[in-house]
């Protein structure tokens, strides 16, 4: 029952909501089960918020376990300690260090070149992503956001996948 | 719509489709977090929906909407069920028409509430069913059921979701529309409908009849599953529980209730009967296992420490270990903040530098709480602010009770800040009071839904505006003022010193729209303004 987690975290307002909607719209579409939680309210204004997202044959619990994500997506520097400790050993942590200033044309887009990244290491074909682009913003969003995702693409050639570790 | 369509919904679409399913005559409820996009869903694609002041009024709405024979969906956040409480405990006595779902959405964990209320008690105290999807499919499922036992049993029933059923995204496949063949008509039933002592005490006796035929039905409603496991370990659950239970022990067998109130006793006598250990897997208090033990079942409840927040696998893991050594703490992140350049900053920094003691409300102005601010000084429900300042301004020695105000926000003002006025009209304290009501135009924290006071209906269209000034006036307020807190900051400042120094009832208006909310209500006004212009241009004589 391979089940592949996601934590995507940052602050109230960068679009880490929008960046595991495009993700989950992504993996649903590829025919798996999906299950995404995430919190709204009070939480969400200009602080800490953290969406789960999780993908495969069958998934049970919306949440993913302390210490079980396979891949860690932080958008602010500043939130990248708190949330260590929701990655596995062997797991993958993306930062936004490694989309450059000044590489966006708009760093609001700072979310969808980050996944632009991940999808180096995750099983979904380009095109899925860009239909899963097109569904989840409006058509003059279209091409900033494609441009993000490419440019996240070219910076995350050098990433290597989540490690698998015999006893995890 | 296609039966094998596949949708990725969180729970609150998933209802609200499944309320379009069901022909739902009209959809009410007052925004609250984990509820708020039910309704606003249910009006996107299509569904008649609106906000009503607060919760019972919504519910009362839906009392008379069921009363002429249509289905009605109330939604509401578990504290908004305390505010509906008077209309259900006795709309439970009532012989309803049309089908009328309630929907208690719980904040287990307090992501974005006062309190983490565990309102599985409500179906047992207003006699009335309930019943818990654990994802979305059951979200959608659940919902139509209930309008079908709402009107097979003529009772209100509760479909209670959780943060992680309302905000999670899981699969749903809807099935083929199921509305009700009934047509809206008026039918007098006056034994039936007016809860005189002589009509409700043969009522109660009838709803508690109800019920029991209720659970009888339940033991094969097909509304609770086992799913099959080893024998040696039996987990019963409800809601998002059974979907933790089932990941964190993949082997057991689970026993996962749907209507859980009234119980299928016999249902779950055989389940623990057939399992050598059998544990209650709940989130919250321990309703479930209590009832079963008051019933003589064997059961396992959880450690006391596992009330407290929501559940999760690993807590689900340590629950069936029994472990109760203490738990490693969340992480803590950046508490959140008012908005870089909302008005309630530079209000909260009035209060501060004029030392007021402020009786705080319910909205992101409770963020004047934190630093840099530390402006509040209470704050417990919708509305309390007003009366709790009151009380304060009563009982404080002279030089205190001057510095008292209450803070309370537009869309809290409506919901229930009104009766407060009428209290401190009615009884003033010799100090005076001062409220201020820091009216943004939106309801702000619940993310921007409209109210009575701004003038717009639920989907942004123009409505009758509630005059906040003129009420105030009306109502016997000597003192209205409205003053932008942004724009003419000391100007604010010292109408508010000014009213405070002052033995006279005042209210302070602190108008200025919320930062998020400015562009849409711009573009709003802009269209109205021009829909306008062109109905006078068109009705202007041609000459």
């Amino acid at each position: 029952m391979a089940v592949t987690n996601v934590v995507l975290a940052g602050l109230g307002g960068q679009g880490v909501v929008k960046a595991s909607d495009l993700l989950s719209t992504t993996a649903f579409s590829s025919g798996l089960q999906v299950k995404k939680s995430e919190v709204h309210g009070m939480s969400q204004r200009g602080g800490s918020v953290t969406t789960d997202v999780r993908f495969g044959k069958q998934v049970l619990s919306p949440m993913v376990p302390m210490g079980e994500a396979d891949f860690l997506m932080v958008f602010e520097s500043s939130q990248v300690d708190i949330n260590l400790g929701w990655l596995r050993p062997g797991g993958v942590l993306i930062t936004p260090d490694l989309i450059p200033e000044g590489e966006l044309k708009n760093r609001k887009s700072l979310n969808v070149a980050l996944l632009g990244a991940a999808s180096m290491v995750m099983d979904f074909s380009e095109q899925e992503w860009v239909a899963a682009i097109h569904h989840c913003f409006p058509p003059k969003l279209h091409a900033v956001n494609e441009h993000a995702f490419a440019l996240g693409r070219k910076l995350g050639a050098e990433l290597s996948r989540p490690e698998v570790i015999e006893g995890v | 719509m296609a039966s094998t369509e596949r949708l990725l919904l969180s729970g609150n679409e998933a209802v609200a489709l499944a309320s379009l399913h069901a022909g739902v005559r009209l959809g009410t409820g007052y925004p609250g977090t984990p509820s708020t996009e039910i309704l606003e869903a249910f009006s996107l694609i299509g569904g008649p929906a609106q906000w009503s002041p607060n919760e019972k009024v919504a519910l009362e709405v839906a009392l008379g909407v069921s009363f002429a024979g249509g289905r009605t969906l109330v939604t509401m956040k578990h504290v908004g069920v305390n505010v509906a409480a008077d209309p259900l405990f006795t709309a439970a006595y009532i012989d309803l028409t049309g089908g009328l779902v309630l929907i208690s959405a719980d904040d287990p964990g307090m992501a974005s509430s006062q309190n983490e209320q565990d309102n599985r008690h409500y179906a047992r105290a207003a006699i009335v069913p309930m019943l818990e999807p654990s994802d979305s499919q059951e979200a959608y499922d659940f919902t139509l059921a209930a309008f079908e036992l709402s009107e097979r049993w003529r009772v209100p029933v509760i479909l209670r979701m959780t943060t992680r059923i309302c905000h999670a995204k899981t699969e749903v496949i809807p099935g083929e529309p199921r509305p009700s063949d009934m047509e809206p008509h008026f039918e007098r039933d006056i034994p039936g409908r007016v809860m005189i002592p002589a009509y409700a005490r043969p009522a109660h006796h009838k709803v508690r009849a109800k019920m029991e035929e209720i659970a009888r039905w339940n033991e094969e409603s097909g509304l609770n599953r086992i799913y099959p496991g080893d024998k040696s370990l039996g987990i019963i659950a409800s809601g998002i529980s059974v979907m933790h239970a089932r990941e964190a022990a993949p082997d057991a067998t689970v026993l996962a209730l749907g209507l859980t109130w009234p119980l299928p006793m016999q249902m779950i006598t055989d389940f623990v009967n057939s399992v050598d250990r059998c544990i209650v897997i709940e989130e919250g208090d321990h309703l479930l296992y209590e009832a079963l033990t008051v019933a003589g079942l064997r059961v396992e409840g959880k450690p006391e420490m596992y009330r407290f927040s929501e559940l999760n696998v690993s807590r689900v893991r340590r629950i069936i270990a029994g472990d109760v050594s203490p738990e490693a703490p969340r992480p803590r992140g950046k508490p959140p903040e008012l908005c870089q350049g909302c008005s309630h900053r530079e209000v909260f920094e009035a209060l501060s530098r004029l030392d007021c003691i402020v009786s705080g409300d319910i909205g992101c102005y409770t963020l004047g709480v934190l630093p840099p601010f530390e402006a509040m000084d209470t704050c417990v429900c919708m509305g309390a602010a007003i009366g709790v300042g009151l009380g304060l301004r009563h009982v404080l020695p002279e030089a205190e009770a001057r510095r008292v105000v209450s803070v309370i926000g537009d869309s809290t003002f409506v919901h229930s800040g009104l009766t407060g006025i009428a209290e401190m009209v009615y009884n003033p304290p010799p100090t005076g009071h001062v409220v201020l009501i820091v009216d943004n135009s939106t309801t702000a924290m619940t993310g921007r839904q409209e109210h009575p006071g701004t003038g717009r209906s639920l989907n942004h269209e123009p409505t009758n505006r509630m005059d906040f000034v003129a009420v105030c006036k009306a109502m016997g307020v000597k003192n209205v003022e409205v003053v932008d807190p942004q724009k003419d900051e000391a100007k604010f400042e010292e109408v508010l010193k000014d009213m405070m120094a002052r033995d006279e009832l005042s209210v302070l208006i602190a108008e200025r729209p919320c930062i998020l909310a400015a562009p849409l209500i711009r573009k709003l006004e802009k269209a109205e303004e021009e829909k306008r212009c062109a109905g006078s241009c068109a009705a202007a004589p041609v000459e």
